[in-house]
């Protein structure tokens, strides 16, 4: 498969040394998603968490003990092994940013975009949405709700790119050149420690820009070539080492 | 009997009341699995044990390898009609219905597996041609209407329809048509065959399925086929001779089955041969280029190593000896011991390349999980085998499938 490459590459750079693990990240993105509830959440491999947070841990014992948080979106992978794999055409990495969309109307729910995912990132509605009464009012009004059996995944909150380019048309801006702050997803907004960061990564002057052309950056499973779209930094190396599959004889990244 | 007017002509079945409560019997788990459909169908697929780590689990396992063993139609209708191997046609009828029961009842599971089962057609309507499953959706439908094809001649051969001068001339058309069927048949799984086993090996984020090859296809690609073929003939075998213990008649001369085995025999051993090295290649090749240690490839009992060392030498060098040695083949017991060992483990390998698949752990950080299939998907499962049951019995009963049955029982 090709790889797909855009002018804009919106991105993410997530702090690992900063993220405490709090999950307003995933709480936010489920309200501003429209996730609806579920009503039994005791089993975790059946609920809709576009946003994971993992907890990642040094294995030592204390006092070498050490735990570090990764919060885990949908990559928007510039190689999605799920795009490729849909009988359906049901994704779509977008030309103008590089996220990689999904057609709730298209999809026919044959999970095998689940199945190519390295990064579990894709979820499938195994229930029927049901709001508690009232709570419908919550709903956003730009991101659609998704009906049972199909897939679904983080997209970045695209609708709020939608949003910031109408109003940079609106404003007379050129809605291909926002800036840094215009659009930013509910995940990065919430994140009370600064850990999260957004914009554009082909862009030098933004934050994600330089972030990730720092030699604590890395990606996950970078060697299996799915070229996310998300970085990760931290300046403990057994973190960067989780980051991918090292062999015992392998040095780590930015060791 | 007042169904004797329906039955072959010089064969002896049951009687009626013995068949009925036999189809009671299987009609048990017709019903049981018609509830779990129902159930599935109106409440999502919240009711199988299937989650967001194990999309694929036990209906994908099943749908493949009842693919697999269906091979034996197309196979066995490719050397019949088109390398014109004569002493077939003593099996080509049983073949025919095994396939046709084999892929209508995958296509029954696929309905239900799906989430969106009234969007099924969209693979047809909005096609990736970049997907195996395309090909797969594609090649299933036309592979099955094609057995449909197959199967019609045989139902028309009864006896009572026969005599409808229409049907009789038709039949008898459909059978000069066959070896165009037969060559379109061949060609059409060839391609699914493979495309199945693409699916999982273009997984490129999934170590444990992932696997290189040249031109557009993966290894797995040709694997699939192979190991479909090699299986296929052993399969037909096997319902042959459950059917012979069950009717208490012979239905098949020794030389057919023995070539059957036969066939079955030398394609598996070409099969295993490839296989064995395509492990030895995954093992040294892509598992370090991945970061991944063979010994991270499997986890517990439920995806032991132990799987993998049954598929390939219990269930593959073994079989593929006991079917190409003639002495060994010629003891029908061992004959069939071998066929089961070879269906057993095509079918291990249709579970590792999917469910193992999905179980291992790509991300350091992340955990072995184990699927447990709920009753929701055994008793579809189930239903789907009492189907063929059901439609393989009255075929039995009714249908002139042996040619040689009268004078082997006479
Ligand atoms: S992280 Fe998974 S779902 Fe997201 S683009 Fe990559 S392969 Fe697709
Ligand atoms: S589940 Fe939907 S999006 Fe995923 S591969 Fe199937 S049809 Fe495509």
């Amino acid at each position: 498969m090709e790889h797909k490459e855009s002018k804009i590459r919106w991105g993410m750079v997530v702090d690992l040394d900063k993220c405490t693990g709090c999950g307003a990240c995933m709480v936010a993105c489920e309200a501003e998603n429209n996730i609806a509830p579920t009503t039994d959440s005791s089993n975790k491999l059946r609920t809709l968490s576009w946003m994971l947070v993992y907890e990642l841990t040094n294995g030592k014992a204390y006092p070498d003990h050490d735990v570090a948080y990764l919060p885990r979106p949908c990559m928007q992978c510039g190689k999605p092994s799920c795009m490729t794999v849909c009988p359906v055409t049901a994704i779509d990495k977008n030309e103008e940013g590089g996220i990689v969309s999904q057609i709730y109307p298209r999809c026919i729910g044959c999970r095998y975009c689940m199945a190519a995912c390295p990064y579990h990132a894709r979820y499938f509605n195994w229930y029927d949405p049901i709001w508690p009464e009232g709570m419908e009012k919550t709903l956003t009004p730009n991101v659609s709700v998704r009906p049972r059996g199909v897939a679904e995944k983080c997209t970045f909150c695209h609708h709020k790119y939608a949003e910031a380019k109408e109003l940079a048309r609106a404003e007379g801006r050129d809605p291909l050149h926002l800036e840094e702050n215009d659009y930013i997803p509910a995940c990065v907004a919430a994140c009370p420690s600064g850990a999260m960061h957004f914009g554009d990564l082909n862009n030098p002057e933004h934050t994600v820009y330089k972030m990730a052309h720092e030699k604590y950056a890395f990606r996950l499973l970078e060697r299996l070539g799915t070229d996310p779209q998300v970085y990760y930094y931290s300046k403990r190396e057994w973190v960067r080492r989780q980051g991918d599959n090292y062999l015992k004889t392998e040095k780590t990244k930015g060791a | 009997m007042i169904d004797k007017a329906w039955i072959p002509e010089g064969v002896q079945r049951c009687s009626i009341g013995r068949f009925l409560l036999w189809l009671a019997f299987v009609g048990i788990f017709l019903g049981w699995g018609l509830y779990g459909a129902y159930v599935i169908l109106s409440q999502g697929l919240g009711t199988t044990g299937l989650d967001n780590y194990f999309g694929f689990g036990l209906w994908i396992t099943f749908d493949l390898a009842v693919i697999a063993l269906g091979a034996g139609a197309f196979f066995t209708g490719f050397l019949r009609y088109i390398l014109r191997i004569d002493q077939l046609k003593n099996i080509i009828n049983l073949t025919v219905i095994i396939g046709f029961l084999c892929y209508s009842g995958a296509m029954m599971v696929l309905v239900l597996d799906i989430g969106q089962p009234l969007r099924a057609w969209f693979g047809y309507w909005h096609p990736n041609v970049h997907s195996m499953l395309t090909e797969v959706i594609f090649c299933i439908t036309c592979y099955c209407t094609v057995l449909i094809i197959e199967y019609v001649p045989l139902i028309l051969e009864n006896r009572v329809l026969n005599k409808n001068r229409f049907l009789h001339h038709l039949a008898h058309n459909f059978h000069v048509y066959m070896p165009l069927f037969a060559g379109i048949g061949t060609f059409l799984s060839f391609f699914h065959q493979g495309s199945l086993g693409g699916m999982y090996g273009v997984l490129f984020g999934r170590p444990y399925a992932f696997r290189e090859g040249f031109f557009i296809w993966p290894w797995t690609f040709f694997l699939f086929i192979a190991s479909a073929i090699a299986s296929g003939p052993s399969f037909t075998l096997l319902v042959n001779k459950l059917m012979e213990l069950m009717s208490g008649k012979r239905l098949v001369d020794d030389a057919t089955k023995e070539l059957m085995a036969k066939i079955s025999g030398l394609l598996l051993a070409f099969y295993i041969f490839w296989k064995i090295l395509d492990t030895w290649a995954w093992a040294n090749g892509l598992l370090p280029k991945a970061g991944l240690t063979f010994d991270q490839m499997f986890y517990g009992l439920a995806y032991g190593k132990w799987l993998l060392w049954t598929e390939l030498l219990f269930c593959g060098v073994i079989p593929a000896i006991m079917l190409v040695v003639p002495a060994i083949r010629k003891i029908h017991g061992l004959m069939y011991l071998a066929a089961l060992l070879n269906c057993t483990g095509i079918v291990i390998n249709r579970f590792v390349q999917t469910v193992q698949t999905s179980a291992h752990p790509v991300m350091p950080f992340d955990v072995w999980n184990v699927y447990i299939p709920n009753w929701a998907e055994w008793s579809t499962s189930l239903m789907i085998v009492a189907y063929g049951a059901l439609l393989m019995s009255l075929s039995y009963r009714y249908l002139p499938i042996f040619p040689k049955e009268k004078e082997l029982n006479s």
